[in-house]
Order: structure tokens, then C-alpha cells, then sequence
């Protein structure tokens, strides 16, 4: 089938439409049909994405499955998906059944809510599929519309502080990108993403206002494009909007945060930064290593303080997206291949997590670590699914978070060893607040009168959390799963990257010249 | 010769024989009974002309030496300018109506001042633009002081009239300089004499009283002041005739006067407008922050429009003249669905502006909050909203002229602009429980909102409409 992705990525938009146009009434028939039918789209998604995935070719680094019409302004309407984005594709389609079943219970305005969530994935598969830059910003900026409504909506209580100030904030970094786009079009004369792969941005150093920019338009751009992504990363400095949104935000909306949402960043650093603008990014790798040992280091210290289970977790995302970055720029097969794994594995980790948090705030509506204390006595299986993803969180061996913080570590060893020091130096104190967490959340005596009947979780529940311990653990054990997948592609990546850099590059040509 | 001449002012002329035909048949055939005949009439006449225009594939032509242009920028300024004001004048009926306020005059007068516009956007010479704008503004004092026994309305129409004719002075002055100097009132002549490197300090003088006279018609800060209290102060069908028609129209002179008379001397002008843009941008976008009322909202918002219009014209090439275009058609059509709305918000009866009266409207009317939550994110410049891809042309359009600083001032300022738009959408959507707004049966209101949010989700679909390649071409027969 030729048009497949388009199909993967506008099923949920299309029952969405189905949604708002034929669901009436409020009574509780009606709301259990717009579960059962948010729930099908959403696994049908699922089905026609595995039919990508099992026919795609990973030994072909090019785009697969491409599709190409001619649209208006220059741009077309092109998708297509290579081995870094694909798996970000199944990621999407993966989760977003588990989040409209962990929504089951969700009683306001529940049509909107879903509409909501289904055009959102259709969004979020938009972004990972899109082969053109304008349909590219399109989708990841449009994403920002429901995901604004339903912090807002369906939010806490400083919901409306936390959806203006996510909106502003991702708006704020995506339009400086959207100026670098006008002036990759301007310079490349097309907005096809295949072309501007292979095209050489002019690096040449640039005066701008008595400024001179060392790698030129290739600086420019390229902090463009950080300024964005690097938000919705999001990394230290520019994270404060994602504690805030994920404790507003509902259970759902927090999971898909955490685990699509920022991929978003990443993707776009392997999809842009790196093979578009290898000078400046050699040029600035640096500084992205610092960012990200500083990210890593002081949000753990931050997360340590926290009293706030979801501000706690938000936190702990931030560092560990702190190793994607440094991994991505490190530029080597390790270093990108265990970013893009711990992508994933984050994805399922800390969706879950969240869900962890959403089971217990469903109970007793307060996500205080104070409130709680020794549900191990009540809750056995939630200990020990909590006790899991806690685990795979600290990185254990044998489950998905160690592969992804081990290959990002021996990536950035081989070209920063301090930054890589302070960088293990997380590992120690991710294991320091996840572990305190679970001690005060699960373990100790129940002596808490509010939490003398609190149930474990129901079949449901266990349910939705089956699919990612599985996942969790089968990439534990046999990461080449993944590896396998995205391994050519990101080899092409790297090749094509230091090729660019030996020719074209400031900080290695100075350095060949300095040692002759 | 004097046919030809005739042939390509028909539409103008049959518009004002029309006006004064209608003004002297309705007085003596019973006025005020024949008020809301003679608005379908009119906004009838203005289709007609519109699609008269609209279709006509007669050649470039100037008549009446030189003195009046008809070309593609003409034709598409025009049809912008007459379909808009034939939808907005059907928009205020009701509203009108109940307040007693249905007067056989006022949609004849509008149709005096389109006739300025159109003679605005076919000006070859200064004479031509003085004599249009003048036309036009001399109509729109009247109308905004159409209430004549409220003392707002009358402020609005007197502070309108004041700083306006203030304005043309400005505008005449400068364009007596142009003439001195230039030795010619005709925008052929002028650009004759502007050919070369140094324009005489003279010369330049009068370029820039003449543009400072155009800035406060598209009400470009810092010539803005009188905007946002005669959108306030005018009854609300006014104030929507207000944010539309006019708008086009002196955006269109502008690009008529300095790609016509000055397109020789791009430089000297490109500085000056690209300033007014960024002025524009910034304070329309901080200064919306702190409104309460919607109308005073639009105005500052309009402002904040203009400028981001302005970016495409600062640019100085047929492109950004392309961008331009499209923007502002995007823009009258994103206000006029707005304005629809607005012309509902009703408590008890009486008309309401505060914002604040929208906490939770999307419980009360889900459909007509959609729409508006759509006309916000396509005004904020959101995509896949078509406001995204005018923002995204102007862009273009500096960027390509080596413009790169204002198109990064341009979308920062879209970010402070965008906190006043999701502002709206969030009373809408998660607001307080307040007292509901009427729910306003108008019907046609509901269809012009709902077609119009419908227009700017589907235009990203059916590639805006092939407005495109018409605003090329207008483009290119302006920027030759």
C-alpha cells in the first residue's frame, strides 16, 4: 500500500471528526461508546503501524513507504520514515491505546477529551512522518492546540498558569525555528527534507551587526532549531514549563507528555541539527554537553526535594533527556543509537510511571509523597509494579533504561570524559530520589487513617501496565530489537556527519592545521 | 478616448450613480421604512460590481492620462474590499434594528466610501489617492458618529475626524513637496524623476509626510492613537466595517504609492516601513494585554495585523507585495467572522464587550466556540490555521530582502500576541462559572462565523483557494 503512513497518521483524526459529528447525548451509553470507539481507533492505529514496521527494510538507510503530492506555497505533502523515525512512529501508536484506557474513568466532557487526545496523536505521528518542512512544523506545532485544552481543561488546580505557560513557552522556541525555516527554503530553494539533507548550508564566518559568527548561517539556523527543540526537550535551562505542565496536566496528559511529546526534541536534533548543520553543530557540541551534564546533575539534585510525585518524575525526565542530548551530539554509533533507545525505553518508563502516579491519585486524589506511606500492605501488586519501573528508571541491568544510559555514557566517553564523569555521577543520583520515592510512597507501616482502605489496582490497571513491563523488560534483555532497526540508518547518519565536518568543519580543520 | 476613459472607471461610476440615485429615490419614497431594502440593495450592488470586477479579464489599461490605473492589484484590491463590505453590511441588520438604529443613509454612505476605496486602489497620481481618500474618509467620520445620541459614538466620530483631517494635511503637505519637486503630481512622472541615486532632501520630505498620511489610515503605530477608541466608541457594525474594507484599502494605497511613484528609490522608503512594521508588531501585541473590551482588543489587534502586513511591504520586491495580499485578504476574512461574533455577545438584551463574559461559553454554544477558538489560533498564527501561512509569507517576503531582523522581531512579537488570542480561548474553554450571554438567535451572524472559521481550517487543505497565483499576479502588475 502506497499511502500507509498517511493512513497510520490520519486514522485518529478521522474518528475524531466521527466523534465530534455523531456522538450525542450524555448519558452513560453514550460515553461508553466514545471510549470503545477512541479505544478502536486508537488500536487500529497500532495494527497499521505494525504493518510499517514489519515492512520496513532496515538495511535500507534511505526514506521508506514515501509519499509525495504537490501542495501550494512551494511545499509538498510528503511522508516517509527511515530507521530513526519509524520507531518513534510505533512509540506514538504504541502508547496511545494504553492512554485512553488509563482514561477509562474520566467523566468531564469526556467527548472533547478524547477528540482531543486522538487529534493529538494524529499530530504526533505527523511530526515523525513528515518529509517536508513546513508540513513538519505544521504538525509540531499544531500539537500545541490540544495539548494547551487539555492542561487546560482537564488540569489541576494552576492548570491555567501551567497550559499559558506551556503554550508561550514551546510557541516562543518553535518560531524562531520556523524564521531558520524561511531561511533554509530561501537558501535551498525547496522545503523537501530529502533534499535538504544533502544540501550544504553555507558556513562561512559571518558578520552580523559587528558580531562575527563563527560557522555563519549554519550558526544561525542551527540555534534556531536549539531554541526549539531544546524546549520541548526539554533541557536545563529552558525546562521550568515541564514540571508545571506535568503536574497540571491529567494522568493522561501527563503520560503522553513524558513519553511522545518530548521525543519530539530529540527527533528534531536527528532529524535537523545533526545532518543539516554538521558544522555548527561540531561547533557547539560543547555546549550541549554541559547543558546536558548540568541538566543531569542539578535535576536529580532537584528532583531530590520534591514533595510533588509527578514534580518528582518531571524532574527525573529532565535528566534522563539530559543523556539523549549528550548522546545525539556525541556523534558516534553508540552515543545516537543509545539515544534514540532511551527515547524509547523512556517512553515506556516513565509513561509508566506516571500511570503508577495516576493509579494512586485516582484513589486518593493527592499526588503528596506526605500523604501516603507503607501501601505495600494494601497494595502487593502495585508495589511491585511500582518497585519495577522504579528499577528501570535507576537503569538496572536487564531492563530497557540501562541499555540507554550505558550506550549514551560510552558514546560521550569517547569524546568528553568530564562530561561523561559527571554525567555517570546521575546514575548514582537518579538511583538516590527514585529509590527515597519508593520508600516513602510504598514501603514502612500503614499507619495513615485515609489509607486504611485503599484498593489495589483492578484487572484494568494491570492490564494497561502488562504491555510495558513486557516492553520494558524484552528490551532489557535483547536491546538488538531496537538496535537492529535503527543501527543502519544511524550509521549513515554518523558517516555522513563527520564526512561533513572533515570537510567543511572550524574546530577540526583548525585542529588538522594545528598539529601539521 | 473619453470612452475608453469611461470603460475603465464604469464600476466606480456606476457605484456612485447608484449612491446618489438611491439617496434622492429612498428620500422621497418613504426613508427610514426602506432601511433594511436598501441594505440588501446595496451589499446586492456590491456583489454585482464585485463579481463584474472580479471576472473581467480586460487587459492593464490607465485612463484619463495616467490618472487612474486598472490593473490586477486594482481588480484584486477591489474585490476584497467590495465582497467584505457587502458581507459586513448585511452582518449589522439585527443589531441595528433593535436599536433602533435602521437609517436608509448608512448603507448608502458606505457605498460612497467604497467608492474612495476603489478610487484609492486605482490612483495613478496624487490628485486620484487625495481625492479617493478624502471621499472615503469623509464617509466613514459620518458613520462612525452614527449614534447620534450616544455620546460615545459621537466622540468616536469627532476624535475620528480630528486627528483624520490632521492626517490629510499631513498627507497633502507632503505630497505638495512631491510636487514641487517633482514637477508632476503623476505617479509615472514621479517615478521618472526619482530615477537615480540621491533623492532630493525635498523629495524625501514629502515621501515621508506621505507615508506618515497613509500610516495613520492602516492605523500603523505611532500613528494608531485614534484606533482603539473609534473602534470602541463606533456601534459595533461600524467598528466591523472598520477593521475590513478600509484596511484593504489603504493597505493597497500604500503599496500603490511607493512601488508606483517611488519604486525607483526602494531604499529610501524600505527603512521607514519596516520601522513602522516593527512599532506596529510590538505595541499592538503589548498593548492587547491589558483590554478588557473586545472591540478595543480588535483594535489593537488590527494594529498588531498591519504591521505583520507592513513586513511584506518593507520587503520592497513583487513578492512581499504577494505576501501582502494575501495576508490582508486572510485578515479581513479571519475579522469579519470575528466581528460576526461579536455582534451576538448580548446579556439581557444589550450588547456586552467585556471579555470576561465569555468564562465557560463553550458549555453554552459548543459549535460557535470552536469557531472563534479557531479564528484566535489563526490569528495568533498557529498552524494548520490559514493565519499561519500569512504570517508565514511575510516572513518569507523580509527574509528574502535581506530582512532577516524584522522577520525574528515579527515572530517575537507573534508570541506576545499570542498570549491575548489563547487568553480568549481559555475564558472559552476553562474559564469561571459566570452568567451566560444571551443565546442570539441570529442566524446569518452564526453562518458568516461559522464559514469563516470553516474558510481558515480548509483553506490549509485546498491550498487557500488558489489565492495564491491571483495575488501574483496583482503582485506583478503593482511591482514591475
Amino acid at each position: 500500500m502506497s499511502n500507509l503512513l498517511s493512513l497510520v497518521t490520519f486514522i485518529p483524526l478521522f474518528a475524531a471528526v466521527i466523534l465530534a459529528l455523531l456522538a450525542r447525548g450524555d448519558n452513560e451509553d453514550s460515553k461508553r461508546n466514545v471510549k470503545y470507539l477512541a479505544l478502536a481507533a486508537t488500536v487500529f492505529t497500532f495494527v497499521a503501524s505494525l504493518m510499517v514496521l514489519f515492512g520496513f527494510n532496515s538495511s535500507d538507510t534511505g526514506f521508506q513507504f514515501v509519499e509525495e503530492h504537490s501542495w501550494f506555497l512551494g511545499m509538498q505533502y510528503k511522508m516517509g520514515v527511515d530507521g530513526i523515525s519509524v520507531l518513534f512512529v510505533m512509540l506514538t501508536t504504541f502508547t496511545m491505546p494504553l492512554v485512553i484506557a488509563a482514561s477509562w474513568n474520566v467523566s468531564h466532557r469526556l467527548k472533547e477529551y478524547m477528540i482531543a487526545f486522538l487529534v493529538l496523536e494524529t499530530l504526533m505521528i505527523g511530526v515523525f512522518c513528515a518529509l517536508d518542512l513546513v508540513l513538519f512544523y505544521m504538525f509540531f506545532e499544531a500539537g500545541l492546540i490540544p495539548m494547551f485544552l487539555i492542561i487546560g481543561i482537564w488540569g489541576g488546580k494552576a492548570r491555567i498558569y501551567a497550559s499559558f505557560k506551556f503554550f508561550l513557552y514551546t510557541f516562543l522556541g518553535s518560531v524562531l525555528m520556523l524564521v531558520a525555516m524561511v531561511a533554509m527554503f530561501a537558501d535551498a530553494g525547496t522545503t523537501d527534507i530529502v533534499v535538504l539533507l544533502t544540501h550544504n548550508f553555507g558556513s562561512e564566518t559571518l558578520d552580523v551587526f559587528g558580531f562575527q559568527i563563527l560557522g555563519g548561517a549554519q550558526t544561525l539556523m542551527w540555534i534556531a532549531f536549539f531554541a526549539s527543540f531544546a524546549v520541548k526537550m526539554p533541557m536545563w535551562p529552558v525546562h521550568t514549563w515541564l514540571p508545571d505542565a506535568h503536574v497540571q496536566a491529567p494522568t493522561a496528559g501527563s503520560v503522553v507528555l513524558a513519553a511522545i511529546l518530548l521525543k519530539m526534541g530529540g527527533y528534531g536534533f536527528l532529524r535537523f541539527s545533526l545532518p543539516m548543520f554538521p558544522v555548527a553543530s561540531d561547533l557547539l557540541a560543547p555546549l550541549v554537553f554541559w547543558l546536558s551534564a548540568i541538566a543531569i546533575v542539578y535535576t536529580s539534585l532537584v528532583a531530590l526535594a520534591q514533595q510533588d510525585m509527578k514534580k518528582l518524575i518531571a524532574y527525573s525526565s529532565v535528566a534522563h533527556m539530559g543523556y539523549v542530548t549528550m548522546g545525539i551530539f556525541a556523534a558516534n554509533q553508540q552515543g545516537v543509537d543509545g539515544a534514540i533507545f532511551q527515547m524509547i525505553s523512556h517512553g515506556f518508563i516513565s509513561g509508566a510511571l506516571f500511570l503508577c502516579v495516576g493509579v494512586i491519585y485516582d484513589r486518593m486524589h493527592t499526588r503528596d509523597i506526605d500523604a501516603y506511606g507503607g501501601l505495600v500492605n494494601r497494595m502487593p501488586s502495585y508495589a511491585l509494579i511500582f518497585l519495577f519501573f522504579t528499577m528501570a528508571n535507576v537503569g538496572l541491568p536487564g531492563t530497557s533504561g540501562f541499555v540507554g544510559e550505558f550506550l549514551t555514557l560510552m558514546g560521550i566517553f569517547q569524546v568528553n570524559t568530564w562530561v561523561a564523569l559527571f554525567a555517570a555521577s546521575g546514575v548514582i543520583l537518579s538511583a538516590a530520589y527514585a529509590l527515597w520515592l519508593y520508600r516513602r510512597v510504598v514501603l514502612g507501616d500503614l499507619i495513615k487513617e485515609s489509607l486504611k482502605s485503599i484498593t489495589d489496582m483492578g484487572r484494568r490497571e494491570k492490564m494497561i501496565f502488562a504491555p510495558l513491563v513486557v516492553m520494558t523488560l524484552l528490551l532489557g534483555v535483547y536491546p538488538a530489537l531496537v538496535l537492529d532497526i535503527i543501527g543502519p540508518s544511524v550509521a549513515a547518519l554518523v558517516e555522513t556527519y563527520h564526512s561533513n565536518v572533515a570537510a567543511h568543519g572550524i574546530v577540526s580543520t583548525a585542529a588538522s592545521t594545528a598539529s601539521q | 478616448m473619453i470612452a475608453s476613459d469611461f470603460s475603465t472607471v464604469l464600476p466606480e461610476v456606476l457605484l456612485s450613480l447608484y449612491a446618489m440615485l438611491a439617496l434622492v429615490i429612498f428620500v422621497y419614497t418613504g426613508k427610514d421604512k426602506h432601511a433594511v431594502f436598501s441594505m440588501w440593495l446595496t451589499s446586492g450592488v456590491f456583489l454585482l460590481l464585485a463579481a463584474i470586477i472580479g471576472l473581467s479579464n480586460a487587459p492593464d489599461s490607465t485612463s484619463f492620462n495616467g490618472m487612474f490605473v486598472d490593473d490586477s492589484f486594482a481588480r484584486f484590491s477591489k474585490v476584497v474590499i467590495l465582497l467584505s463590505a457587502a458581507i459586513v453590511l448585511v452582518m449589522g441588520q439585527d443589531y441595528a434594528a433593535k436599536r433602533d438604529m435602521l437609517k436608509f443613509e448608512y448603507p448608502l454612505l458606505v457605498a460612497l466610501s467604497v467608492v474612495g476605496m476603489m478610487v484609492m486602489v486605482s490612483s495613478g497620481s496624487l490628485l486620484t489617492l487625495y481625492m479617493g481618500l478624502e471621499l472615503q474618509s469623509l464617509a466613514l467620520y459620518v458613520i462612525a458618529a452614527f449614534r447620534r445620541d450616544s455620546a460615545k459614538s459621537t466622540e468616536a466620530g469627532l476624535k475620528y475626524f480630528v486627528l483624520g483631517a490632521l492626517s490629510s494635511g499631513l498627507l497633502l503637505y507632503g505630497a505638495s513637496l512631491v510636487y514641487g519637486f517633482a514637477g508632476t503630481v503623476e505617479f509615472a512622472g514621479i517615478m521618472q524623476a526619482t530615477q537615480g541615486d540621491n533623492l532630493s532632501i525635498g523629495l524625501l520630505l514629502g515621501l515621508v509626510f506621505v507615508i506618515s498620511g497613509m500610516a495613520f489610515k492602516v492605523s500603523a503605530a505611532p500613528f494608531h492613537m485614534w484606533t482603539p477608541d473609534v473602534y470602541e466608541g463606533a456601534p459595533t457594525p461600524v467598528t466591523a466595517f472598520f477593521a475590513t474594507a478600509p484596511k484593504m484599502a489603504a493597505m493597497g494605497l500604500f503599496a500603490r504609492v511607493v512601488h508606483d511613484a517611488f519604486g525607483g528609490v526602494i531604499g529610501d522608503w524600505q527603512q521607514v516601513v519596516a520601522v513602522l512594521s516593527v512599532i506596529s508588531m510590538f505595541l499592538g501585541a503589548v498593548a492587547a494585554i491589558g483590554q478588557r473590551d473586545i472591540k478595543r482588543l480588535m483594535a489593537y489587534s488590527s494594529i498588531a495585523h498591519m504591521g505583520f502586513a507592513l513586513m511584506g511591504l518593507a520587503s520592497g520586491t513583487a513578492f512581499g507585495v504577494q505576501a501582502m495580499l494575501i495576508y490582508m485578504a486572510i485578515y479581513v476574512t479571519m475579522n469579519i467572522g470575528m466581528f460576526a461574533f461579536i455582534l451576538t455577545m448580548e446579556r439581557e438584551g444589550r450588547p456586552v464587550s467585556d471579555i470576561a463574559s465569555l468564562h465557560m461559553y463553550s458549555k453554552q454554544e459548543p459549535l460557535k466556540a470552536l469557531c472563534v477558538a479557531a479564528l484566535m489560533f489563526s490569528m495568533a498564527g498557529v498552524p494548520p490555521l490559514v493565519g499561519f501561512f500569512g504570517k508565514f509569507y511575510v516572513l518569507r517576503a523580509a527574509y528574502e530582502a535581506n530582512m532577516a531582523w524584522l522577520a525574528v522581531a515579527g515572530v517575537l512579537a507573534s508570541v506576545i500576541g499570542a498570549f491575548y488570542y489563547i487568553r480568549i480561548v481559555y475564558f472559552m474553554y476553562f474559564g469561571e462559572v459566570c452568567e451566560p450571554l444571551d443565546a442570539n438567535p441570529a442566524r446569518r451572524l452564526h453562518i458568516i462565523l461559522v464559514v469563516s472559521a470553516a474558510l481558515m481550517i480548509a483553506g490549509t487543505f485546498f491550498s487557500l483557494f488558489g489565492i495564491e497565483s491571483l495575488a501574483q499576479t496583482a503582485a506583478d502588475s503593482l511591482a514591475n
